[in-house]
């Protein structure tokens, strides 16, 4: 730069000036200075900006030259700004990896771990990413179906609250800081024989985290070491039950599918195992057969404290208290004619008889179980049961244990260690994906015995309530980011295989114990090959890739013969008088691990409806009693622990005297979604009482609570008759089934025969107070009747072929079986994950605005002559888009944003929509969803990541709902025209909802296909079409609801 | 000038003027409410009242657009709430000022001319509350357009068959004609304001406003004619206008909607609360301003009347919805009609709207209530408040039960629907109280008018000879 203020006289051109007048001799005046300024010199000087030799633009056009100057030098500075930019790597794929089309998704086959038992998927992944969990179909635990759990654990995946850093103390540190401290420990270890060392980890069945436990017991390392287990939820009772009946311990698998009395004592078959999937097919498939051929027809009883989606599948379901199950079994056994048992107790119980008789009847082809909140004595009791009735075999297996256990005097249970770690016995203490400090029975204090432990390493998902006190916490790789290898129920061995690497340098727990093993970790990749290549050496390559594919890596258990111990010293737990306290998973986020999970937060509980909590659930007498009503505030008080508050929710069919709560809520280091939410059940559970808490105190605190449901968010007189009034679940017995198989859609001659709910009273004849209001509707004519002559159609749709391109082309449509429905709500979570919906949280829930696009509808209906309480039947009826042929929202929509396609979809444009909510308001159905508020989270990148990319992310201000998912329907359409058919085959779309139905109850196709499925269901008698009296013609139409109840009991 | 009185009719009647009136004590009076007085103490504190209301309207506003819609209580059953009960509240407060103007001038009631001018700026200010409603109401409020036919890129237009294009265009037609009626009929007396004004300013904008009006016979003859054919083109407006919006409700199917005899009983009720406005606000209004003379017990007895023959044209669509719901057999309706409204969560609006709307307008009968202005100020402002829960019961009750009882639900207005209701009444009175000290609230022209009349009227039955003054500019 030109410095101005530099300028010194002594410059050349005052120089030069200066020397000119001195040059002049004698007295030469300069008259003015204008005289002196005639000089060229000074004219040029004063002419002059610059010095001289200043440096000076030249250039004629210096202005533009210099804008240009400015712009580059702008330019660059934008290029070699302050900011350090990383170095980024875009690398095209100079060889493109196999298979991977962009736009296309792949699935590949792996395994999902729940309470230590797998479940075969396949996950799809989109250019790397995996975005959904589906069945598969070639294993055993899953035929093709998930539930809801699984099919929310990719959001796990992404979860952004997932811990990402190995910490020590609480401070951030680093894998290898944390593999030196171990190594460490590990010679300090192996000089004692690791007499010191304790680990710590759920029930688990992977071979290779066997092998690396006999390892590590191996005589040269640690065979003083102990491995304890301990499941907030597990597997005990039916465990300790096999080795009380059989001397030892056993697997035990039930055959639904043989078996025409199933006698449910306590046990969700449905809800809670991990047969579930197994049992709801083999349940729903008996129960359709039945339809046809009615020799198929099975028989549920179900007792039950408190309502689960088995109880609602059951023909027969009586409210018992837990604690009175094992005195109903022996009584049962005793009914039997069971030989060597104690006592029968004394007391009568409702059905008793009945329920033997069937039994006996049925020698071989029945079925009892008894449900893992059951102590050990029912398990032992239940065997003998099926023993006697010769159902072993047949509706029973027995197999060798799935389940590892380390020698007998290695295991050790959460109390051992406790105890333990408390005598100071422990140095260090490895926890495998476990949380004892948040869900250990209260009784045992663990968290005060765990700061004993002077080297607490805690392996996990979450920095949870236990990785807060352990010295150690390294994240655990999710399932879908790292190698292992699981197995099912029945023995079937699952290899998990990764499908993105580990977002935040996760570690699993083999690679945990082969470090201590080794003094070294490999990778689990390596130790998985390495327990599976033992024994296959030469054909191991073959094998590998066959495991991959198929997503099986072997055979079944075999099932071994058993026999019997006298069980005449069995000790039937007494009955407790009071009330008492059953304590249950949760059937959203189970043990508490799943808390954060906002999908299954979100999620409504099957029969509550209850979201983002839980509630201490009593039967509505019992709540009058106690004069509390929903949201009352109390404290609960058992075994001297003490839970401060939880709220009530009184709940139609729950038994009487007895209360439940579920596990798994009041977590207080969860993550953002799940922390605080809830009441904490552990704080009230022992040691002795996991499942049963007797003696419970209630104290009402005189403050209330807002528990939030999608359902009935407040009083109305009741519901439920509504429902029934309206027609909207049309159930019958089989027998009226077979005199009537029109009864659903009316077409017969008696109208109000039937399809009433009250099927008992309808079978015998009897009248009850609904009856008259009932009939009066129907019998004038009117809207109320099915049959179709009943309806009063204003306006009949001329030429229903013309809706369906007169059978040319594609027209879609959807079949709901609620003859199959079990109401697990797999298929909410499903559409969920597909369509990119999001989670609203509690407050929005509570004024409403939940997004789900599929609803599962639960209705009660009474018997007649009993309190509409007491123990109503419940219907599940899951409702989505009707995609009605006539459907009314699109007529009210201003700006044409709803519209008919071509094909009959009712399709929703978000980006035409600005949101009037007419659209809502006329829909009858009650099924379009508006984005209130930004609902969908734009900004959290990790959850991006899980997006379906098929599927827009909505924004605020649009209506959404369920598309049929049109974008599955899209893909088949372009693989049908890229073939060249004139139209897309009857089956080739599969919905989400229908790909995770473990009972198949949703069926989807082409209607203009006379070979699709959907199209031999639409044309059941059973079908029927909701609310079709307002000409909406909807494309998703029901199969009425059967029941097989037992004459004996119903009259 | 000369002094003259004005006598009672001989029929005994209450007179349409005050005694001892002519045209330059009109022209005083009206117009020096604008011109000379400076704002009283109580026009200050009522405006700033207003205000401030409008001042919370707009942050409730702006905190919808930042936030969305779910700020409010809606929710999926109940998509409409408060936006939409109080868009077809103000549309049907809206219509008084119409029906007034345009059909009680072709009717030649003369006891229209002191109230319309008032009742017509009141269902402009109505109308523009209304408005705001639907566009506020939208998911997506900047893209309002969207409902008008405009060539776009798109190639889309609007769905015609929904009500809600109905109402875009009935709404706006109906603001449309409500202003030009309005001005046209302000022209001569912008003309008086302009010639008697004092600043500077006031000549300029008056002026302006008056559009060269000299009051030549040519300009009486035009603006007559003008006047009449945009009273006629109004007319229909009245029964269209609250007739597309009762479409909104019938042409869905929810039960307690889908009635056929919505459309005549939504012009009745809106007509029935236009008056209980336009009587809410000229009692307090003409005492205050001394306007007795003019807006005089007549007044109120007529629209008291009015308000009784709406009103029992309501209570019958009130019947005949609950009979028809009974005779009509479906069962969804009689469920919401007679159960759900009667005894449901509801319960208390169905009631009290009955007493509101139905009970309380039947002292009307009386003479005694249909002159005495508190009674009848008290007794519009029920009915204001009838009709508002009218609208909540047919929008709201309607909805939070409708065919699957598992989607039933509840809807509670927030705080922000409050301040969002209370906001536009902020808006409503704050043009109000503008347009009192702005314009003149009752035609000085039809009062000189009706000078003329009366005078000519008494003269004819032999009374006294009066000569009116000559106006004074």
């Amino acid at each position: 730069m030109i410095d101005r203020t530099r300028h010194h006289p002594d410059e050349p051109e005052i120089a030069a000036l200066r020397s000119r007048l001195e040059g002049l001799t004698g007295p030469q005046y300069w008259r003015s200075l204008e005289e002196l300024a005639a000089t060229p010199e000074f004219e040029h000087y004063l002419h002059r900006e610059f010095p001289e030799q200043a440096s000076e633009w030249l250039d004629p056009v210096g202005r533009r030259r210099f804008l240009q100057l400015m712009g580059a030098s702008i330019s660059l500075a934008g290029i070699s700004g302050c900011v350090f930019q990383p170095e980024e790597a875009i690398v095209p794929y100079v060889r493109a990896p196999e298979h991977i089309v962009p736009g296309r998704p792949l699935f590949f086959a792996t395994a999902a771990v729940h309470d230590g038992f797998g479940l075969g998927v396949l996950a799809e992944s989109h250019m790397g990413r995996p975005t959904k969990l589906e069945g598969n179909p070639d294993h055993p635990a899953s035929l093709g179906a998930t539930d809801a759990i699984t099919q929310a654990s990719v959001l796990t995946l992404y979860d952004p609250d997932r811990s990402q850093v190995v910490t020590q103390n609480g401070r951030v540190s680093t894998f290898d800081n944390f593999l030196n401290r171990l190594i460490g420990l590990r010679t300090e270890l192996l000089a004692s024989k690791g007499a010191r060392l304790r680990l710590l980890s759920g029930s688990f069945t992977s071979p290779t985290l066997a092998r690396l436990m006999s390892a590590l017991f191996a005589p040269e390392l640690f065979p003083d070491a102990r491995w304890h287990f301990h499941d907030p939820v597990g597997h005990e009772s039916s465990r300790l039950g096999s080795q009380r009946a059989f001397g030892r311990e056993l697997a035990t698998l039930q055959h639904l599918d043989k078996a025409d009395v199933v006698v449910a004592l306590d046990a969700d078959l449905f809800g809670w195992g991990p047969q579930k999937l197994v049992h709801a097919r083999a349940w729903a498939d008996r129960r359709e057969a039945a339809a046809s051929d009615p020799t198929a027809a099975n028989r549920l009883y179900v007792l039950e404290p408190c309502p689960t989606v088995t109880g609602a599948a059951a023909d027969h379901r009586l409210p018992l208290p837990a604690s009175q199950i094992a005195a109903f079994t022996l009584a049962l056994a005793h009914a039997l004619g069971i030989q060597g048992l104690p006592p029968a107790p004394s007391g009568s119980f409702e059905a008793l008889s009945a329920i033997a008789d069937d039994l006996k009847a049925h020698r071989g082809r029945s079925l009892v179980v008894a449900g893992e909140a059951q102590p050990p004595e029912v398990h032992a009791l239940v065997h003998a049961i099926n023993q006697s009735l010769g159902n072993v075999g047949q509706t029973v297996t027995y197999h060798e244990p799935i389940l590892v256990r380390p020698a007998a005097d290695r295991a050790g249970t959460l109390g051992e260690l406790v105890n333990d770690m408390n005598a100071g016995a422990v140095d260090v203490l490895v926890i495998l994906g476990a949380n004892p400090v948040y869900d250990a029975p209260a009784d045992l204090r663990f968290r005060d015995a765990y700061q004993n432990v002077p080297h607490r390493i805690h392996l996990g998902l979450y920095l949870d309530e236990t990785a807060a006190v352990s010295t150690w916490h390294i994240p655990e790789a999710h399932p879908l980011e790292a190698w292992g290898d699981v197995r099912s129920f029945d023995g079937t061995p699952t290899i998990i295989q990764p499908l993105i690497a580990p977002l935040y340098n996760g570690r699993t727990a083999i690679e945990l114990i082969s470090a201590l093993v080794e003094g070294n970790p490999r990778t689990p990749r390596d130790l998985v090959q390495e327990t599976w290549r033992s024994g296959r050496e030469s054909t191991f390559d073959a094998f590998w890739t066959d495991a991959l594919v198929r997503g099986v890596a072997g055979e079944p258990a075999p099932a071994v013969a058993a026999e019997l111990r006298p069980l005449n010293d069995l000790s039937i737990p007494a009955q407790s008088d009071g009330l008492e306290l059953s304590l249950r998973p949760d059937p959203s986020v189970w043990d508490g691990h799943l808390a954060n999970n906002g999908w299954l937060q979100e999620l409504p509980r099957p029969i509550t409806k209850l979201v983002w909590d839980n509630a201490l659930q009593l039967s509505v007498a019992t709540a009058a009693r106690l004069g509390l009503k929903t949201g009352d505030l109390v404290e609960l008080t058992a075994n001297g622990q003490t839970l401060p508050r939880v709220a009530i929710l009184p709940v139609p069919g729950h038994a009487d005297d007895a209360l439940t709560l579920t596990l798994g809520y009041g977590r207080t280091e969860a993550g953002r979604v799940g922390t605080g939410v809830g009441f904490n059940a552990y704080l009230v559970r022992t040691t002795d009482a996991p499942w049963v808490v007797s003696g419970v105190t209630l104290r009402p605190l005189g403050e209330r609570y807002e528990l939030a449901t999608t359902q009935m968010h407040f009083n109305i007189p009741n519901p439920n008759v509504e429902a029934e009034r309206r027609g909207l679940i049309r159930v019958a017995t089989l027998d009226q089934f077979a005199r009537d198989p029109h009864f659903a859609s009316g077409d017969h001659g008696s109208p109000g025969h039937g399809d009433d709910q009250h099927d008992a009273a309808d079978h015998n004849g009897a009248d009850h107070p609904d009856e008259s209001a009932f009939r009066r509707t129907r019998t004038k004519g009117k809207l109320g009747g099915h049959h179709p002559d009943d309806r009063l159609i204003l306006f009949e749709y001329p030429e229903p072929m013309a809706r369906r391109n007169n059978g040319e082309g594609n027209a879609w449509g959807m079949s709901i079986n609620l003859n199959t429905c079990i109401g697990c709500n797999a298929c909410i979570v499903a559409c969920q994950a597909e369509n990119n919906i999001p989670i609203v949280g509690k407050r929005e829930v509570l004024r409403g605005r939940e997004m789900h696009w599929l609803r599962i509808d639960r209705y009660y209906a009474s018997r007649p002559g009993t309190s509409p309480t007491a123990n109503p039947k419940i219907h599940f009826q899951p409702v989505l888009c009707m995609h009605c042929e006539t459907a009314p929202c699109e007529v009210v929509c201003p700006v044409a944003a709803t519209t008919h396609s071509a094909e009959g979809l009712n399709e929703m444009t978000y980006n035409r929509c600005v949101g009037t909510r007419y659209c809502s308001n006329n829909c009858p159905y009650k099924v379009r969803r508006f984005n209130f508020f930004t609902y969908a989270d734009h900004e959290t990148t990790s959850l991006k990541l899980q997006r379906n990319p098929d599927v827009s992310v909505r924004v605020r201000g649009v209506m959404e709902k369920c598309t049929y998912c049109v974008q599955r329907i899209s893909a088949a359409r372009i693989a049908s025209e890229i073939a060249g058919e004139p139209r897309v085959p009857g089956n080739a779309v599969v919905t989400a909802c229908q790909q995770v139905c473990p009972t198949r109850a949703i069926v989807f196709g082409n209607l203009n296909d006379p070979s699709a499925d959907v199209v031999r269901l639409k044309a059941d008698p059973r079908d029927y079409g909701l609310l079709t009296e307002l000409n909406t013609r909807p494309r998703t139409t029901y199969l009425a609801k059967l029941t097989n109840p037992n004459p004996a009991i119903e009259a | 000038m000369a002094q003259a009185t004005l006598r009672h009719d001989e029929t005994g009647d209450v007179p349409v003027l005050g005694p001892g009136h002519t045209y330059g004590t009109v022209t005083d009076k009206i117009s020096s409410i604008v011109l000379t007085e400076p704002p009283r103490p109580g026009w200050i504190f009522g405006f700033a009242v207003s205000f401030v209301l409008l001042l919370m309207f707009l942050f409730a506003v702006l905190n919808l657009l930042v936030r969305g819609i779910g700020i409010w209580g809606v929710n999926v059953p109940i998509g409409w709430g408060f936006d939409i009960v109080n868009f077809v509240w103000w549309i049907g407060i809206g219509h008084a000022g119409t029906l007034i103007s345009a059909i009680l001038l072709l009717l030649r009631q003369d006891w229209r001319t002191s109230i319309n001018r008032f009742a017509e700026a009141m269902t402009l200010f109505a109308v523009s509350c209304a408005g705001l409603y639907p566009l506020l109401h939208l998911g997506r409020p900047w893209l309002f357009y969207w409902l008008l036919p405009y060539p776009n890129t798109m190639a889309l237009w609007p769905q015609w068959r929904s009500p809600l294009i109905f109402d875009v265009f009935a709404v706006s037609t109906y603001a449309t004609v409500s202003l030009l009626f309005w001005y046209v009929g302000l022209i001569p007396d912008l003309a008086t304001l302009r010639d008697r004004a004092k600043s500077r300013i006031g000549k300029v904008i008056y002026g302006f406003l008056a559009m060269g009006w000299r009051g030549s016979a040519r300009h009486w003859h035009r603006y007559r004619t003008a006047y009449l054919l945009l009273a006629g083109l109004a007319t229909p407006l009245v029964v269209s206008v609250h007739t597309i919006v009762a479409l909104d409700f019938t042409v869905g199917i929810i039960p307690g909607w889908h009635t056929t005899i919505f459309p005549p009983y939504f012009v009745a009720g809106a007509i029935y609360s236009g008056f209980a406005m336009v009587l809410t606000l000229s009692i307090p209004l003409r005492s205050y301003y001394g306007l007795k003379d003019f807006i005089t017990d007549k007044h109120l007895d007529n629209m008291a009347k009015v308000m009784l023959v709406t009103g029992l044209i309501v209570t019958y669509g009130y019947l005949m919805e609950a009979f028809m719901a009974w005779y009509g057999g479906n069962p969804y309706e009689e469920f919401m009609i007679l159960k759900d409204r009667p005894t449901g969560p509801y319960a208390h609006t169905w009631w009290l709207l009955l007493l509101c709307n139905c009970t309380i307008v039947q002292l009307f009968w009386f003479r005694y209530f249909r002159t005495h202005p508190i009674w009848l100020w008290v007794i519009s402002i029920v009915i204001n408040i009838g009709m508002w829960l009218e609208r909540y019961v047919i929008v709201v009750t309607s909805l939070h039960a409708d065919f699957l009882p598992s989607s039933w639900g509840m809807y509670h207005g927030t705080i922000w629907d409050y301040m969002t209701y209370y906001g536009s009444i902020g808006l409503f009175l704050t043009l109000l109280f503008l347009f009192i000290r702005v314009l003149p609230v009752i035609s000085i022209t039809e009062m000189r008018e009706l000078v003329h009349e009366v005078h000519e009227r008494g003269h004819a039955r032999g009374g006294p000879a009066v000569t009116p003054g000559t106006a004074h500019p």
